[in-house]
Order: structure tokens, then sequence, then C-alpha cells
């Protein structure tokens, strides 16, 4: 299955057909969330109303760390395999992953500002979360630095693994140090602290926001693959054009 | 929905509007682009290997 999959062309054509039922399922769990949300979701007993920042600001932290350990898999793959599916991946979800990161950090300084009373404070996780920001944008820079994408691809693979030390620290901070950011409160020993009038559509949202992102990473792969191969077929026609000096003649079909 | 904290409510999901529609336009846009330059290159008779070998 997953070396049939790991064909760039069976790839276009299975992930062609899932990504309308995805992206309709992510837009249908989404509205569900944001009605609950907005309709259902009663007012928290210290923070009021904002509370309701949560149920963006919260997946899009989750989805940060996720898409980091996604494009972290797929570094190994790039490093281990050198399959090119799996540069795609890369690829793919480091945009995807900056902008949830971004979300995640300025949805959090609209919440900390009525709430804690600044919009910014040097804390562990706070910090932790804006030098992931910088790791996604450095990795799409060093994407950009490279002309050949198999080049790119381990340079990108070694500093995402590099990176990844960041990812138990964003997760761990709130426990190692003493922040103005609260200790989880979902994912916890001993349970959720928070009510299930609140919980149960965080995680629709969660859901919701994960189905997106997913459809997103593979609407990405799937247009990486056709960059790639508008790439190779430039090559093709300016080698066709200008051959070089020694070279073998291109072979192009050359239609009438 | 009104009350003291309207606006930073309103600020953090017109954020998210802004963040989430940016990427789906993005991922619109870029494949859009890809498949008219593919098109391109292959209108000019310039084909992959395996679509050759399906060309009569």
């Amino acid at each position: 299955m997953l070396t049939a999959l790991a064909n760039p062309t069976r790839f276009l054509a299975l992930s062609g057909r899932v990504l309308p039922w995805l992206s309709g399922a992510a837009a249908v769990v989404l509205a569900v969330g944001f009605w609950l949300v907005f309709f259902n979701v009663p007012d928290d007993y210290q923070q009021g109303a904002t509370v309701r920042i949560m149920y963006v600001h919260v997946p899009a932290a989750w989805l940060s760390l996720f898409l980091y350990a996604m494009m972290t898999a797929s570094a190994i793959g790039t490093l281990v395999w050198r399959h090119p599916l799996a540069d795609v991946a890369q690829k793919a979800a480091a945009p995807i992953g900056a902008a949830f990161t971004f979300l995640c950090l300025v949805t959090g300084a609209i919440w900390g500002k009525p709430m804690w009373g600044t919009w910014w404070v040097w804390d562990a996780r706070l910090t932790s979360e804006l030098v992931l920001l910088l790791i996604y944008l450095g990795i799409i820079g060093l994407w950009r630095a490279f002309e050949e994408p198999s080049a790119a691809a381990r340079a990108v693979a070694i500093m995402t693994l590099v990176g990844f030390v960041n990812i138990p620290i964003v997760k761990f901070s709130v426990d190692w140090w003493n922040t103005l950011h609260q200790p989880a409160s979902v994912f916890r020993l001993g349970g959720s602290s928070i009510d299930a009038s609140m919980l149960w559509p965080l995680l629709v949202t969660a859901v919701g926001f994960s189905l997106l992102a997913i459809a997103l990473h593979l609407s990405g792969m799937r247009t990486e693959i056709l960059r790639r191969r508008v790439r190779a077929l430039s090559l093709q026609e300016a080698q066709r054009r200008e051959p070089l000096p020694g070279s073998q003649p291109a072979s192009i079909e050359v239609t009438p | 929905m009104s009350g003291p904290y309207f606006g930073y409510i309103l600020a953090a999901y017109g954020f998210a509007a802004l963040v989430v529609g940016g990427l789906v336009l993005r991922a619109f846009w870029d494949h859009r682009t890809q498949v008219r330059a593919l098109a391109a290159l292959e209108a000019r008779g310039v084909r992959r290997r395996s679509r050759r070998a399906a060309t009569p």
C-alpha cells in the first residue's frame, strides 16, 4: 500500500480523489465547531467571552507542532530512503506550519492583552513557539537557496532534524519552567481540567483545523510534484535549444 | 455578542480568517500556475517519457 502510494503518479491520482472529500469534511466540521463556539459555549467564569479565542489559538498551537513532527518524519524519509515524495511532503508542510505557528502567536497575543495585561512576555512557552516560527522561516529560506530540489531536500532534512529539539521544549516548557502561560489543560495526567461544555467544541474545531491542514498539505504536495515536472521539462526544452558542449542531445518528443 | 472583549474576539477570528483564506488562495493559485505551465510545455511538444510512451 505504502509502496504503491509512494509513486508520484499514483499519489496524484489518489490524492485527487480524496482532496475534495477532505476539504468538504474540513468545511463542515469547522462550521459545526464555530456554531458551537458562538452559540453553545458558555463564558468562562474568570476569562469571560475571551475563552472563545481558545478555539482558534489551541488548534493552531497543536498544528504548529503536528506539522513540524510530520516534516521530521518526511526528513527521515529523505535522508534514509532518498524518496522524492518525502522531499515533496517536507517542502509542502513548511509554509502551512509557519502560518499556523504565526496564527498561534498572534491569537495568543490578542488573548494575552485582556487576560494578562500584556501582548507579549518572554516566558519559555511563548519564546519557544517564536523560535519554532523562526525555524520554519529558516527552512522555507533554505528551500529557496538551492537550485536543485534534491540537494535542497537533504540540507533541509538535516536542519529539520536539528530543529526538532525545539518541539519537546515547546510542549514541556510550561512544566520545566515557571511561566505566565498556563500549564497543559487538555492532555494531562488526571484528565482534562476544562469543563466538558467547553472541551467538546475545542475537540471539534481541532479536528476541523486538522482536516484543513491535511487537505492543504495534500494540495501543496500535488502542486510541488507538478512544479518539479515543469522544472524537468523546462530544462529538457532549454537543452534542446542549446545543447551543452559534449552532451548527448536531449531526447524530446516533438509532435508535428 | 457584545461586551468589553468583543474587539479582541473579532480581531482573533478576523486574523484567523485572513491566514486560512491566504493559505487556501495560495494553494489554488499555485496549483493553477503549475497546471498552466505544464500544459504550455506539453503544447510546445515537450513531454515526459511516460507520456511519450503512451502517445501513439
